[in-house]
């Protein structure tokens, strides 16, 4: 039995962990599953209980190899990654096709200097094929191009029974994985479509808000100039700076942005964690003084400093956390939550009130995010809808925050509003099933898929899903 | 490690065996106050107060009844796998059933102290096993144990009972590390004096709780990471004098 946990570390539980290296292992493996069921895992990046399994199996899905991609007959134009460990392969047209274990992390590594780049981003790039599509992720670019779901144009999915399925978007089995947390089978395979880049650059503008009005008056008006757009509000600030915010917004930067130096290697791509975070976690260092300063620091400075066209790299851009390593556990030993809602447009009153809330309460976070969604994937379960997100984390010591998370929660419902499953680590089956209409919908497709209920997870039974 | 199902410390699903005790239903109502939405009551007859059922009701909670008899342990394999089935997972069990006979009477007539001790020991050792079963199996969730100052040091004013809870205190501690590394636990609960339906008409020792008490520090417990909560807190130490205390004085305390 090994101890698992999500990446907030909270409520830690055993399971036996196998690592299948094959679609044929991990459907030999389905048959070795207890009664407590099987589900997979990616890279773990989830916040809360969605890759655990208490008491079961878990399939760390990151050496899986579905296919062996058959790559012969390719040029140097197109490209493959074979032999051994997760694979895939590019066609011309930039159709990725890639077994589930993939992390985006490398794919970014391999695509970039062929001038592609992934659909959609999460805040890491340390996710996996399989965890974007069953998480349905969304980037900063989900007000133009949607979430990951939507530019997925096939799935290999293992189902229960031990047999393969090619899905395709007609299919309602995808719509019930994309967005299914795990929960109709294993993924084995997922091909999308990728974007065509000239540069591994982003041209970004930056620019600071006086309140949260001033902050949702910029992004309605002017998100739609920019592929890339996102928030970062100072919850710190109170009274009338409530909500006051800086914006990066960009697009991904023609040779002719760069100045000379970049250009001779304008598809350089090759981030690395900076730092790392010490291995035994001190609990309070990412106390109330030291995110007070941090929050200060950077809206001081506003770090990138605010400014019109300039130029950053993919990784600080789209990934500023992955530049230090492990930095979930500077939150110490009790971990921590993620709280991400959306609400519809229109739902404005309650964003506000949730801010002045969290405010007030001088909650610790340490990036509060805000976006605007464009519109959403058919995906029974997925998370985005054309409206607000907010996203922030919070210690899970912090006092009274099981019952102020608890009022949030019925705001957010009130307003038609939602939590995201894949941060999600202690909603209410009841707010689950209040705020997720299609969800009896999914649960009569996944018990055609899987009548038995061999795939579970704690997220699952914790929010009543099957 | 915390071995509940929300990071938050939330709690879901309640067994409370021997589903009319008062101490159980404190604590019960507590976690459903906290946000705990199915509880079952198991209880001899299958029956619980109208008036409990309602006020956790009205909290918010699915209540379920089931027929339980601690003193028939072939049933309670059974049992638990019913309330599995009915809540899910279970989060928490209490195994609350208890009688408090007096010494006098079992001085009269051991048939009746075997039959209570069979019921305040033996019927712990079933349950609890079978309740450990399932906990072991799901991977996470806590067993209570209501054990008592009267077993830590047992006195001749009520070694029948005493005995019965020094024998569960062990039982318990045994059964606790038997789970480690399962992602279950125990954690045993030590009440001194408590003022309730089970004391009536006796005079409150020293350093009485009420049930309010023992159940606020049940909570407390669930929320940390500690093993053994003694009500009050005080008795702890006191009691760790009293077990060093001389048999000759300890024989000739008043009750
Ligand atoms: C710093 C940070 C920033 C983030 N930013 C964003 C963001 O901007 N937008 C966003 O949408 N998300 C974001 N996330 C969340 C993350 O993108 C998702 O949780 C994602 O699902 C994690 O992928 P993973 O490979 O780690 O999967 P895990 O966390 O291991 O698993 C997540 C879910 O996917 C399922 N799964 C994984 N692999 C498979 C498979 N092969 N077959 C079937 N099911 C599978 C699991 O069962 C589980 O339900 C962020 C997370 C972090 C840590
Ligand atoms: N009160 C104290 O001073 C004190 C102190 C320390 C420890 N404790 C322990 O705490 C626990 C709860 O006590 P309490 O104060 O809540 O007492 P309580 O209200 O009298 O509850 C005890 C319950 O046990 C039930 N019971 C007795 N025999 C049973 C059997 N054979 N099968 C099933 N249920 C049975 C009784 O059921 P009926 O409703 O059918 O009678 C009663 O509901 C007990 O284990 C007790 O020993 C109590």
């Amino acid at each position: 039995m090994t101890l698992l946990t999500g990446w907030g570390r909270t409520a830690p539980t055993p399971a036996t962990l196998a690592r299948p290296r094959s679609a044929a292992e991990a459907a030999a493996l389905l048959t070795r599953a207890g009664r407590r069921g099987v589900v997979a895992r990616g890279l773990g990046r989830s916040y809360g209980d969605a890759a655990q399994n208490a008491g079961g199996l878990v399939l760390d899905c990151t050496g899986l190899d579905s296919t062996g991609l058959d790559c012969t007959g390719l040029d140097s134009t197109q490209g493959d990654r074979t032999g051994g460990g997760p694979s895939w392969r590019l066609d011309p047209t930039g159709l990725v096709t890639a077994s589930a274990g993939v992390s985006l992390h490398d794919l970014m590594t391999d695509l970039m200097p062929k001038g592609w780049f992934v659909p959609v981003t999460p805040g890491t790039r340390y996710v996996t094929v399989g965890g974007a599509v069953a998480a349905d992720v969304h980037g900063k670019n989900h007000h133009v191009d949607s979430s990951f779901g939507a530019h997925v144009r096939s799935l290999r999915l293992l189902t229960a029974d031990g047999t393969i399925h090619e899905l395709t978007p007609d299919d309602e089995l995808f719509w019930a994985t994309v967005g299914g947390m795990g929960l109709t089978g294993v993924i084995l395979e997922a091909t999308f479509r990728c974007v065509p880049v000239e540069t591994s650059r982003m041209v970004v503008d930056v620019e600071r808000t006086r309140d949260l009005d001033q902050t949702l008056e910029t992004m309605a008006e002017t998100d739609h100039r920019y592929r890339y757009t996102v928030a970062w509000i100072d919850l710190l600030a109170g009274g009338r700076r409530m909500g006051r915010s800086v914006l990066t917004r960009g697009d991904h930067a023609a040779p002719a942005d760069l100045p000379a130096r970049m250009r001779r290697d304008r598809l350089a791509f090759g981030p690395r964690p900076r730092l790392a975070a010490p291995p035994w976690a001190p609990g309070g260092l990412l106390n109330r003084a030291t995110v007070r300063a941090f929050n200060a620091a950077w809206y001081g400075k506003a770090a990138p400093a605010a400014g019109k066209r300039l130029i950053q790299g993919i990784a600080p851009f789209f990934h500023p956390l992955d530049g230090v390593a492990g930095w979930n556990r500077m939150y110490g030993s009790r971990g921590f939550v993620q709280y991400q809602f959306a609400v519809p447009f229109g739902a404005e009153d309650t964003l506000r009130r949730v801010v002045a809330r969290l405010s007030g309460a001088g909650v610790v976070s340490f990036l509060t995010v805000l976006k605007r969604f464009g519109r959403g994937t058919p995906a029974m379960l997925s998370f985005p809808m054309p409206g607000w997100t907010l996203a922030l984390d919070i210690p899970a010591a912090q006092s009274g925050l099981a019952g102020m998370l608890t009022e949030l929660d019925e705001w957010v419902a009130a307003a038609g509003g939602r939590i995201y499953l894949a941060k999600d680590s202690r909603m209410s089956a009841a707010m689950m099933s209040a705020t997720y209409p299609r969800l009896d919908e999914w649960r009569e497709i996944r018990r055609r898929a899987d009548p038995d209920g061999l795939f579970v997870s704690d997220l699952a039974r914790r929010l009543r899903l099957l | 490690m915390r071995n509940v199902r929300n990071a938050l410390g939330g709690i879901d699903t309640v067994l409370l065996l021997g589903g009319r005790s008062e101490i159980g239903l404190a604590i019960v109502e507590r976690l459903v106050r906290d946000g705990a939405r199915r509880v079952m009551l198991a209880a001899r007859g299958g029956t619980a107060p109208a008036e409990d059922i309602e006020r956790l009701e009205r909290l918010g909670a699915e209540v379920h009844l089931a027929d339980f008899d601690a003193a028939r342990p072939e049933t309670h394999v059974t049992l638990i796998e019913e309330a599995a089935a009915k809540l899910g997972d279970l989060d928490v069990v209490i195994p609350a059933f208890g009688v408090l006979g007096s010494q006098a009477v079992y001085d009269e007539d051991p048939v009746v102290a075997a039959r209570d001790v069979a019921v305040n020991f033996g019927g712990h050792v079933s349950a609890g096993l079978a309740a450990a079963r399932s906990l072991r199996e799901q991977g996470h969730g806590t067993l209570i144990v209501l054990s008592s100052v009267a077993g830590v040091r047992v006195r001749r004013a009520n070694f029948v009972y005493g005995s019965a809870k020094a024998g569960l205190d062990g039982f318990a501690q045994g059964l606790a590390d038997s789970l480690h590394g399962s992602g279950a636990r125990v954690v045993v609960v030590r009440p001194g004096f408590v003022i309730g339906r089970m004391t009536r008409g006796m005079t409150p020792a020293p350093m009485s709780v009420t049930v309010d008490a023992v159940a606020d520090a049940v909570i407390d417990a669930l929320r940390s990471r500690r093993r053994t909560v003694w009500v009050p807190a005080r008795l702890g130490p006191v009691f760790a004098l009293m077990r060093i205390l001389p048999r000759a004085i300890w024989r000739r305390l008043p009750r």
